[in-house]
């Protein structure tokens, strides 16, 4: 056995994440990890690539137990791991990067020759076009992550770790990373390979391990096992109590949002939907389906090639967000810190930015911003601590429903929410449930976008689900549970051409 | 609290006040500036008790309402995230053209106010338009600040050493005499730059702290990102505190004719780089987010200051004004920074 986990427990805090999991890694096998977000492959894998310690449990290379303490020591023993979002040097050429940090010296001078004789060889026997005096930043996605494996590669590597390496990339590209993993299998590399998609892993993989919750639910040869199966394996546990009942939607429910073949360049190939008066519409799919592409597109925030958007059955243009806000339609972004708000602004103003107008009469009136600042305080349940002046100081759930205040400041009739419970605490996230179900009743629309099957299935009253940047089906009733959700964003079922056609 | 008090080191106790009122730290970051101002006045006081005569008060505000005027432009500017270097280039380029302007029109219209309220007319278009190109360069062009107006700089340095052949621009006399008051008379005592320096700095003040305008250049400064995800046109707001510091140029530039009457490749020399000062130890951060109006007025007064006490003492010879300036713009900088560090987050 090339590498084997045994007993691995690790906790963050008082959080436990994996419980007791034991892996095996042979060589020359491409063994796919499989799980949900938060399952704990991200730990697990981290722990073997020497990025974590391990809180319990054993960590072993060909039967000898190692305690690696980074990421370094991993590599020298051939333990390469390759990150979701690749870690680069974008201004430096490939064969840069491929040495970065590790560089061959003679004397006190870099032996630029054999750098590069040697990166042309490892890029050769990868069989790519990728010329080692090339800038990073000029190539694409999948040529990175060639010239990513290229320094494993040069590491003498044994077991490979992908994280989700196809997230980023096309269809094409994903068959020459196929291709390539075929190859390093042959040469006896032994691969770890995550992915959600069932459909790759039915492709290369030998063995499978599929994690939920932190615990190992099952283990064993690819063969015999369907697809179903292990997505039935993957999610598996009844949602709870956790989501108020829906909203009950009259049969005569007006539409109103309609959206027509959108396409946005690089992002989304093929998207209709429409949003009925006081409906949860959700949006599921794993990350880069191009769900936010899809909706920023539609508020005016992307730039898109084709598509129409219907309001109340009205065609209309939306080029800026504003013309958003003047269709009533609110959107809560998925990054907080980034989009969101602004950290070092104090409280008040954020609430107000997105509808300052309202107290301008002409100039800004400072009383009425503040009443409005502590109705949204009242109305959002904003728990402020008497320090806290500037956002940065709030925890997360506060950050949360600051933003939700923002955003509720238009008075919306459409409320788009993408991703609304990442990282806040499960008080907040009941509440923010509530409140949308609030919205519904009072007759508002919601878009859920959301990567929590739970909130999906709990809250919506439709589930449209896309794949590679098509919409590849909307779900009602009884087909909105976790296997088909997952069926549909995997891309086993509903394929794109069929929506195209009908469509 | 009491920790950021104890190692408040301002005497000021209106500071103090601030904090325990409201519950937050303002302390240097806010007061900082009017200290060192008065600071720097009880020095001058003490160096030479002529410092301060109200001929040498009133010479010193006039002085640095030029400066001043530009400062309140790059406030904004810079609040949002920007930076124009092209302003002192621009002033020279500006007075040029104005100056030839009015010459040309003392044969038509004479030399009356008609032809100074034209040249003025002339000198405000040119602001605007000098700062609508490099707000819009650098918006829909997508290039930095830096480089857009380090590039506008040359032109405009050259094109008035063009104009001018080499040499001077000189207006002309019959007209000079008219325009001279608005340099060198006085209302209420006061000279007229002083009041057009108060005028612009409460304009600028309300601008920035009491309309939309200002909200949004505070946010697009902090983070664009969100400024766009708050339906804020920041490419517009960008471009407009551009074309608002082209404006402050001409009006500097409109007080600067009639105190000299000329213009050359010399004029206005490292302008930018003053105000730019001035806007910095005033407590606007460069990086932008936070501008305060005020605190650049006291900085202009400030890098004027120093010049003056340097006149009024033998101890540090006047060739020595720049290095003073330059210690007074770290040190401000350092313990506006240093005040952060305790109460930021």
């Amino acid at each position: 056995m090339l590498l084997s986990a045994r007993k691995l427990c690790r906790s963050f805090g008082e959080n436990q994440v994996l419980f007791n999991v034991d892996l095996d890694l042979q060589t020359g096998e491409v063994h796919a990890l499989l799980g949900e977000n938060g399952a704990g492959k991200s730990t697990l894998v981290k722990i073997l690539a020497g990025y974590l310690r391990p809180t319990s449990g054993e960590v072993l290379v060909e039967g000898s137990q190692r305690h690696y303490r980074s990421s370094g020591e991993a590599e020298a023993d051939g333990v390469v791991m390759i990150h979701q979002e690749l870690a680069l040097a974008e201004q430096l050429s490939v064969e840069e990067n491929i040495f970065l940090g590790r560089e061959l010296r003679r004397g006190l001078f870099l032996d630029r020759r054999a750098m590069r004789e040697r990166s042309r060889a490892a890029l050769a026997e990868l069989e790519t076009h990728v010329d080692p005096s090339a800038r990073v930043k000029d190539l694409s996605t999948s040529d990175q992550q060639m010239v990513e494996i290229a320094k494993a590669i040069t590491r003498d590597v044994r077991v490979l770790i992908m994280d989700e390496p196809t997230a980023t990339l096309t269809e094409n590209e994903v068959s020459v990373l196929f291709a390539l993993i075929d190859r390093l299998r042959q040469r006896g590399v032994a691969i770890l390979y995550i992915s959600h998609k069932l459909r790759e892993i039915e492709q290369i993989a030998d063995h499978v391990t599929v994690l939920r919750d932190g615990h190992l639910v099952d283990s064993g040869p690819m063969a015999g096992r369907s697809k179903e199966e292990l997505a039935r394996l993957m999610v598996g546990r009844e949602i709870t109590e956790m989501y108020p009942p829906r909203t009950r939607l009259p049969d005569d429910a007006p539409v109103v949002l309609e959206v027509r073949h959108m396409v946005v360049p690089g992002a989304v190939k093929h998207a209709s939907f429409t949003l009925r008066r006081g409906e949860v519409m959700g949006f599921g799919g794993i990350v880069g389906a191009g769900r936010t592409a899809l909706i920023e597109a539609v508020l005016g925030l992307r730039r898109k090639s084709a598509g129409q958007v219907l309001r109340n059955g009205q065609p209309v243009v939306m080029r800026h967000l504003r013309d958003a806000v003047h269709q009533r339609i609110a959107y809560l972004t998925e990054d907080r810190k980034g989009k969101g708000l602004v950290l070092n602004m104090d409280l008040r103003s954020n609430v107000t930015l997105l509808n300052l107008r309202a107290h301008c009469h002409p100039l800004i009136d400072r009383r009425r911003e503040e009443q409005a600042f502590q109705q949204a305080v009242e109305r959002f349940d904003i728990r402020l601590r008497t320090a806290a002046r500037t956002v940065a100081q709030l925890s997360g759930g506060n950050q949360q429903k600051l933003l939700l205040a923002k955003v509720m400041s238009i008075d919306p009739e459409i409320v788009i929410i993408n991703e609304p419970t990442r990282g806040i605490d499960v008080g907040t996230k009941h509440q923010i449930y509530h409140f949308i179900r609030e919205l519904t009743d009072s007759g508002c629309s919601v878009i859920l976008i959301s990567s929590e099957m739970g909130e999906l299935i709990g809250l919506s009253h439709r589930v449209a689900v896309m794949c590679a940047g098509v919409l590849t089906g909307v779900l009602e009733g009884e087909q909105i549970n976790e296997e088909e959700i997952m069926q549909y964003a995997s891309g086993i079922k509903g394929v794109g051409g069929d929506e195209q056609r009908h469509g | 609290m009491s920790s950021v008090m104890a190692n408040n080191k301002t005497t000021n106790k209106a500071a103090n006040k601030m904090i325990t009122q409201k519950g937050f730290a303002i302390d240097l970051k806010t007061w900082g500036p009017f200290v060192a101002l008065v600071a720097l006045g009880l020095l001058g006081v003490l160096i030479n008790p002529a410092f301060l005569g109200l001929d040498n008060l009133s010479n010193m505000l006039t002085r640095s309402a030029f400066i001043g005027i530009i400062a309140i432009g790059a406030t904004f500017v810079i609040t949002a995230g920007g930076l124009d270097l092209s302003v002192g280039a621009m002033a020279a380029f500006i007075a040029g053209v104005m100056i030839i302007l009015m010459n040309s029109l003392v044969e038509q219209f004479g030399a009356g106010w008609t032809t100074i309220l034209l040249g003025i007319g002339a000198s405000l278009l040119l602001g605007i338009c000098a700062g609508f190109i490099n707000g819009i360069v650098t918006t829909k062009g997508k290039i930095e600040a830096f480089i857009v107006t380090l590039g506008t700089m040359g032109i405009y340095r050259s094109l008035v050493t063009y104009l001018s052949d080499g040499g001077t621009l000189t207006l002309d006399w019959a007209v000079r005499d008219i325009y001279r008051p608005v340099y060198y008379g006085s209302f209420l005592g006061i000279t007229i730059p002083v009041w057009v320096f108060l005028a612009v700095a409460v304009i600028g003040y309300i601008l920035l702290n009491y309309t939309r305008f200002g909200r949004y250049c505070f946010a697009i400064g902090s983070n664009e990102k969100v400024a766009e995800y708050s339906a804020i046109h920041v490419d517009r707001v960008k471009t407009l505190t551009y074309m608002l510091q082209g404006v402050c140029v001409a009006l500097a530039t409109i007080i600067y004719v009639p105190r000299l009457g000329s213009a050359s490749g010399a004029t206005g020399v490292l302008w930018e780089l003053e105000a730019i000062a001035a806007v910095i130890i005033g407590g606007t951060m460069l990086k932008g987010g936070h501008g305060r109006i005020w605190g650049t007025v006291v900085g202009a007064i400030m890098l004027t200051m120093i010049g003056n006490i340097l006149n009024l003492t033998d101890a540090i010879s006047n060739y020595l004004n720049g290095t003073v300036q330059g210690i007074i713009i770290i040190v401000a900088v350092y313990l506006q920074r240093a005040s952060w560090r305790k109460t930021g987050p």
